[in-house]
């Protein structure tokens, strides 16, 4: 057994910083790079990218990376785990698996897990007796019907130790949660049971840190942003971990940004919701027992974590097509910058109503004033100057469609001073609404391949 | 004496669906118990009248100094759906901070 593994975090996100996950392999020694690229709504765009091509609806960044960092991975045994196979992680490998070769690099394995995407088994689950309900709202999942977009069961890190027991360096899956892809390596290389709640929350712990990228390392902080260094060339996360459970979150050496126990405490503290209670296919973590202890400069040692048993239900992520919405602006200049620009976004919804128009919902914001804090915002003295937000969400594409060119003439048929029009009419875009739902673990079933390149 | 939260707090906020979470951290422990004391869900829910349409739940981690708040219907209907610039809370944390507090203790800020 090793007696630390070093896991780094390379991406937060679908389109975090690119040069995060080679600095990651390359500005000093670390075990395992993850990278997590799904948000809540990132699976229905794959989905879609997925139905026009079926060769494609994964993160493509992920590939491009991965080319970068193979030769550097392969020669220094780093293993590379992630979610970026989004809808299609098989076509995700295989573009990998395409890559490498054509850089004659081979002789390493890939892992695909699949068997998440449950869209075409929904109509066998209700006639099964299964109720995909909305958690949130209890509503049933008829009343979304058709409109479906995607489906996914959020898998934990079993599925990810399976595929590294049987020797992945690299592995590619869908919807898994973020944690997973930080506790597997864990469970693989101390050789966790499924049963010890304590490490399995405390790898939890240590995979909500990374997750989010440079967010637990200087980016995004409150408490004194001034006081990080460096930004410019922030070094993301990196967790040093022991067989016991306990880690220490750090970074490499002459990177920007700070690992504090701040920084820390912040990630820590982000989209939870009962501390008591964060619930993952495989534990469900105490957040109210983790200790931390900044013991060195950008070290912070995270210790004695207590978790339960999890749950038999994986959680459900659904996203279905919910009509469109568009949004346009105007800037307004001195004297009369916010008067000139709320008199246009009523002279803007007298216009929308009398062409007959059906908005669920007409926004109007001003950046620059209140778009953020709405009324605790403060206003002192008069504005130089001030941008019109408006949107519009209906389930007419052609309605919003005729919001959009709408906009423009306000240019030369309302108040004056108004500028910052260029980029065209506002568009519609889809609006994707989030469906999720939880489904027992017995009907769904991961699967594991390992291929050798 | 008197005190804005933000001289003994920081925070970081995000989203689950139409949910804000905003997570407020003691900058020191002695302010802790002073944020548990004053910072009632109660209070969070009249700061943010006409921005939270529902309920305000508070959960406590003294261990982190902090407290998690949830908030809900704050988000305009959440993900895409929402027309506001700040559809996923990233700046709830900051309104929070804006709180003013009477408190009876005398602190050293």
């Amino acid at each position: 057994m090793k007696e630390k593994v070093r896991i780094a975090s390379g991406q937060g996100f679908w389109g975090d910083l690119q040069s995060a996950p080679i600095d990651q392999v390359t500005k000093g020694p670390i075990d395992y790079l993850v990278m997590d690229f799904l948000a809540e709504v990132t699976m229905s765009i794959m989905q879609k990218q997925r139905k026009r091509n079926p060769d494609l609806g994964y993160a493509r960044d992920l590939v491009t990376i991965v080319d970068q960092i193979l030769p550097y991975c392969v020669k220094h045994n780093i293993k590379i785990i992630t979610n970026g196979g989004g809808a299609n992680p098989k076509a995700c490998s295989e573009a990998i698996r395409r890559g490498a070769q054509k850089k004659g690099i081979t002789g390493f394995k890939i892992g695909t897990v699949l068997g998440d995407d449950i869209l075409d088994r929904i109509t066998e689950f209700r006639r099964g007796g299964i109720g995909l309900d909305n958690m949130d709202s209890g509503e049933s999942i008829d009343s979304v019907g058709a409109k479906l977009l995607s489906a996914n069961v959020y898998f934990g890190a079993m599925p990810i130790v399976k595929a590294l027991q049987d020797g992945a360096q690299i592995v590619i899956t869908g919807r898994t949660t973020d944690t997973g892809l930080t506790l597997a390596p864990m469970m693989y290389e101390f050789g966790w049971h499924q049963e010890e709640w304590d490490k399995l929350a405390s790898g939890t712990v240590a995979g909500h840190i990374l997750e989010c990228g440079g967010q637990a390392s200087g980016g995004n902080f409150s408490a004194d942003w001034r006081a990080v260094p460096d930004l410019a060339h922030i070094g993301f996360p990196i967790a040093e971990a022991y067989p016991s459970g306990d880690f220490v979150i750090t970074k490499h050496p002459h990177t920007g940004g700070m690992v504090t126990a701040q920084t820390v405490k912040e990630q820590l503290l982000y989209e939870i919701g009962d501390p008591t209670r964060y619930i993952t296919p495989d534990v469900i973590a105490d957040f109210t027992t983790i200790q931390i202890d900044q013991e060195g400069m950008d070290r912070v040692k995270v210790f004695g974590v207590q978790g339960r048993p999890t749950t038999d239900l994986y959680k459900v992520s659904m996203s279905y097509h919910d009509g469109y919405a568009a949004f346009g602006t105007l800037t307004f200049s001195w004297p009369d910058a916010l008067p000139k620009a709320r008199a246009a976004g009523e002279i803007l919804r007298t216009r929308l109503r009398d062409a007959g128009l059906a908005f669920e919902e007409i926004r109007s914001e001003f950046l620059g004033l209140d778009s953020c804090h709405g009324p605790l915002a403060k206003t002192s003295g008069e504005i130089n100057e001030v941008v019109l937000r408006i949107g519009v969400r209906s389930h007419s594409h052609a309605d919003v469609e005729r919001f959009g060119r709408e906009l423009a003439p306000l240019i030369l048929t309302g108040p004056p001073g108004v500028t910052g029009f260029a980029g065209g009419r506002p568009k519609p875009s889809e609006v994707i609404s989030y469906w999720p739902a939880l489904i027992p673990k017995r009907v769904v079933t991961p699967e594991v391949f390992v291929n050798e390149v | 004496m008197r005190i804005q939260l933000r001289q003994i707090c920081h925070a970081r906020s995000g989203d689950k669906g139409d949910t804000g979470n905003v997570g407020l951290i003691a900058l020191r422990k002695e302010f802790y118990p002073v944020i548990v004391k004053y910072v009632t869900a109660e209070r969070v829910k009249d700061h943010f009248a006409g921005i939270v349409l529902g309920r305000v739940e508070r959960f406590e981690l003294p261990n982190l100094w902090a407290l998690n708040f949830l908030l809900h219907e704050a988000l305009g209907g959440g993900g895409t759906k929402s027309l506001k610039n700040d559809a996923q809370g990233k700046t709830l944390g900051a309104a929070l901070l804006r709180m003013e507090l009477e408190i009876e203790e005398e602190m050293e800020l």
